[in-house]
């Protein structure tokens, strides 16, 4: 490893213009003749529209248009998809109910848009949008999702009766019977994953600008995925062909999954611009982050699992009910299937597995993917499982877990996933030794003296990354691929272009990718860029999502480099008159090895450029692209162990300590590794103590503001005791695995358990409140 | 409308802006100071922290017309020319931030918990001023680090000069 390459903690090269106020949001951009639009939003969870009165409203100051759903779908633009079809046990396919960008006829959450405002400044179109009057039918609303699937409930869409989205399985019920039919013990748990409001700290925000004389449309985004941004608009929302539409998806404050779905927002945008024939730019404020963004998680699960007498795992069964919120999101159905079932099988040896899964319609905001998406789930219900029954069967949950681990790889779960490789008695013994597990029984001993309940709790997580080869998630119903794209440009001075289809958004690629270069060739990180976000730069890209920008997005620009490489290596040859395969690449230059002759980068790239002295038949030039479809599912594991106190008196919980031993495979920069742990730790730690979105029985949404849902703040948290245990992933040249989301998917768990292990009551939801957890001890 | 004069990062300024305006608004969009971010409406979150007269405000808490005659610094103003501020300088040697967009509060918090406290801060005490900022990325771990870092390298800045 060079001071830059492979495996040093550099610090980032993107920070300089973040810490002095240089970073470009959306926001930040402002065009000539930009106009501002703010949206009316239904204040019901469910209602017909009756009309819309804008008739004072378009008298007042400023004010250039007022534009309403019935508008946006006379002139054809289309409904918002699910991009990925899901068909239930029957065989049918799931029940799309349609979603227009602004509702013509029925409003189904509240915060849905009907109507837009766009005027000269954004005061006078706040002010102009007041003087609008909507004249609404409230129609009874279904709150939750015992609500939409109780019998006679209000139904929301036609295409869906009784409220069903799909009704999907997995795995071999036969099998599972006849394993429970052989039991010792069975255990079972009931349990809820709390829905959650991502918040990435930037809002939402949309530009977009027509070019009349081009036809030609601009949209500067909020996106983690620009290119399939426009993808969406251009072939099933009918904005523009994809030659006439540029996304541009600048610096992004952060994402989580919430900027990965292409909103009725810059739809609305796009669609304005060319009626109005000026730019049109919409802020999204955090109340309408709250009403609007995509939700996530939202599960009721009811699971069993049987042993055999020497504790080992016969099987499992899981029954979810997964609430969609009033309409499918663009990747929402896939969440609580293919990427939470999948991993029902966690780290573990269990034969058989049969997961049911109910997606079902309420009155509220869309649910999709949240960092992790599906895999917390999976992760959370197993875990607490695990605790659960080593309770039951009064074994040591770490031993009732390394009696079940995983140990020979390649490993097929029963389940779809095979898991290529991992080493999870490895973190898991690292995990305990980093907090004295064997120290703990003295240590709750003495809390207990001082009038402390004192507990700790372990999780043992698996998550699956890069999602996976194109041609397996088009067998399972997904409409795109999901490989990544890469193009290097060595310059005719040597400096390198890294263009990227994965989009940076917080997670360091300006960095990360060059450190792959200059690991490669030796230059120094000054020398190399990465370009992103902009669907006129770069060719094509499927973005960042899912951990997937190093495993796919990386081996992507190892691929082109490899290209690039074989290029220079024939160029550096012919010109220092030696064999190509004796040409190796140190420090910026190509030796000729055992030699003292050597070529510089530059002096290569000028030679491919000026094209006067190239070896015979080569094109000039010296700039590759790669597109890298993965192999498999990448597999990060790892296992979190949680010591905190509660005080009995008042249900408070404070930590003592909180260990994490992951493994990621090889790490290209393990400081950036780290902090995408510690950002992952503390979404997890914030929904299984903080966080959980409440509806009241109308559909009104009560945690608004962060003033009602709980941000994990800098003194709800410890201090993070972090390490890494390292199986290289088989399935990339890097032998990388993904870090992004680890955090979020391994910790709730952790901190349930120990809570429950303090406070001797398995009985607790999150989030695990002070009043929760003090009704938990005193009933 | 009203006129408001205003120094910021060291200039005079005379903005005219409707009487509603808040300060972050003028910052933002009549000054183009876009280093100062929103990342909410009730101010909760901290992403618009700026120094007024050399204390932490939270900009979008404050009218524009309360700012006249005062002396406001933004994230833009803090380095000098080219040097950074030890602050800036910690924040990013020890990875306190990610997508960026909570840090110029965080920032301008931060060295506004320095000044107040001296020398005399702790893990705890940080964590406990960081409350008005939220940053939903690095679990605030390395934001913690950097603050410490930075205030002894304050100290140690200050005892030189």
């Amino acid at each position: 490893m060079g001071v830059e390459g492979i495996g040093a903690s550099v610090v980032r090269k993107e920070d300089r213009r973040f810490i002095t106020g240089q970073g470009r949001y959306v926001d930040d951009v402002k065009m000539v003749g930009m106009t501002y639009a703010h949206f009316i939003r239904s204040p019901h969870a469910h209602a017909k529209v009756k009309g819309i009165d804008s008739s004072e409203a378009v008298k007042m100051p400023g004010v250039v248009a007022v534009l309403t759903g019935q508008q946006i779908v006379d002139d054809k633009v289309g409904n918002l998809i699910c991009g990925w079809a899901i068909t239930s046990k029957d065989g049918s396919p799931m029940k799309m109910g349609a979603w227009p960008a602004m509702a013509p006829e029925t409003v189904r959450f509240v915060g849905q848009a009907v109507a837009v405002v766009i005027a000269e400044t954004k005061n006078q179109a706040k002010d102009a949008a007041e003087a609008v009057v909507v004249n609404y039918e409230e129609l009874p609303a279904v709150p939750d999702i015992k609500a939409a699937i109780k019998p006679g409930a209000q139904q929301l869409h036609p295409e869906a009766s009784g409220n069903v989205v799909y009704d999907w399985h997995l795995g071999d019920e036969a099998a599972v019977k006849e394993a429970f039919s052989k039991a010792a013990n069975v255990v079972t748990l009931d349990l809820t994953n709390n829905r959650l409001v991502p918040n990435a700290m930037e809002p939402r925000a949309a530009i977009a600008n027509y070019d009349q004389a081009e036809e030609h449309f601009t949209l500067y985004t909020t996106s983690q995925n620009p290119h399939v941004a426009r993808l969406v608009l251009s072939a099933f929302y009918n904005i523009a062909p994809e030659h006439k539409l540029r996304v541009i998806a600048p610096d992004v404050g952060g994402g989580f999954g919430s900027k990965i779905y292409i909103y009725p927002e810059e739809m609305v945008a796009l669609w304005a611009s060319k009626k109005i024939n000026r730019p049109v730019k919409w802020t999204g404020d955090r109340s309408e982050a709250f009403l609007t963004d995509a939700h996530g998680r939202d599960h009721v699960s009811k699971a069993e699992m049987a042993f055999d007498k020497d504790n080992k795992i016969l099987g499992l069964r899981v029954k979810t009910h997964a609430n969609f919120g009033a309409y499918m999101s663009l990747f929402s159905s896939a969440v609580p299937t293919y990427l939470y079932a999948t991993l029902l099988s966690g780290q573990y040896v269990i034969p058989a597995i049969y997961a049911e899964v109910m997606g079902v319609y309420t009155n509220t905001t869309p649910v999709d993917a949240y960092r992790g998406a599906g895999r917390p789930e999976a992760s959370y219900l197993l875990e607490r499982m695990m605790e659960t029954a080593a309770r039951q069967l009064k074994v040591d949950p770490t031993e009732l877990r390394k009696k079940n681990f995983i140990t020979q790889f390649p490993y097929q779960t029963p389940v779809i996933m095979a898991y290529d490789i991992g080493d999870f008695h490895a973190s898991l013994d690292a995990a305990m030794k980093a907090i004295d597990y064997a120290g703990f029984s003295a240590r709750k001993a003495k809390a207990k003296a001082d009038g402390k309940l004192r507990g700790i709790g372990v999780s043992c997580y698996i998550e699956a990354c890069g999602i996976a080869p194109s041609k397996a998630v088009g067998s399972l119903g997904a409409g795109v691929g999901l490989w990544e794209s890469a193009e290097i440009r060595v310059n005719p001075v040597g400096t390198i272009e890294v263009l990227t289809g994965s989009h940076s958004h917080g997670q360091g690629h300006e960095t990360t990718f060059c450190q792959i270069i200059a690991e490669r060739l030796g230059v120094p990180l000054s020398q190399v860029s990465i370009v992103h976000g902009d669907t006129d730069k770069v060719q094509f890209g499927m973005g960042t999502y899912g951990s997937r920008s190093i495993a796919v997005g990386g081996t992507a620009i190892v691929k082109a480099m490899e290209k690039v490489e074989a290029k220079a290596k024939k160029i550096a040859a012919h010109a220092l008159e030696a064999s190509e395969s004796d040409i190796v690449i140190e420090n910026g230059e190509f030796k000729v090895a055992g030699t003292d002759k050597s070529i510089a980068l530059p002096m290569v790239a000028l030679a491919a450029y000026t094209a006067h002295n190239l070896p015979e038949g080569m094109e000039p030039g010296l700039k590759e692209t790669a597109f890298y479809d993965p192999t498999n599912f990448t597999f990060p594991a790892g296992a979190y162990i949680c010591e905190l106190e509660v005080d009995p008196g008042t249900g408070k919980t404070s930590f003592v300590n909180f260990v994490a031993a992951d493994d990621f495979g090889r790490l290209i920069n393990p400081m950036i590794v780290e902090g995408q742990v510690h950002g992952g730790l503390a979404q997890g730690i914030g929904q299984a103590l903080l966080e959980g979105v409440v509806y009241d029985g109308t559909g009104q949404l009560v945690t608004a503001s962060f003033m009602d849902y709980t941000m994990p703040r800098a003194d709800d948290l410890p201090s993070f005791q972090l390490s890494h245990t390292t199986t290289l992933c088989p399935g990339n040249p890097l032998g990388v695995k993904g870090c992004g989301e680890a955090g979020a998917i391994g910790a709730s768990a952790a901190v349930i358990n120990a809570i429950t292990d303090a406070i001797g009551n398995n009985k607790l939801e999150m989030p695990a409140t002070p009043g929760r957890v003090w009704h938990a001890i005193h009933g | 409308m009203s006129t408001v004069k205003l120094t910021v990062n060291g200039r005079a300024v005379a903005v005219d802006v409707e009487d509603r305006t808040l300060l972050v608004q003028l910052l933002r969009e009549n000054l183009n100071l876009t280093g100062t971010h929103v990342g909410c409406d009730t101010s909760q979150c901290g992403a618009c922290v700026v120094h007024v007269d050399g204390r932490a405000v939270k900009s979008c808490t404050m009218l524009a017309g309360q700012a006249e005659g005062c002396n406001v610094t933004t994230i833009e103003g803090l380095a000098k020319g080219d040097e950074l501020h030890p602050m800036q300088a910690a924040f990013r040697d020890n990875h306190g931030l990610q997508c960026g967009y909570c840090t110029p509060g965080m920032i301008m918090s931060a060295v506004d918990i320095v000044h107040r406290h001296g020398g005399n801060l702790d893990e705890e005490t940080v964590r406990h001023e960081l409350e008005g900022n939220i940053c939903r990325c690095t679990g605030y771990h390395n934001i913690v680090k950097a603050v410490l870092d930075a205030a002894s390298r304050m100290k140690v800045a200050q005892a030189a000069e």
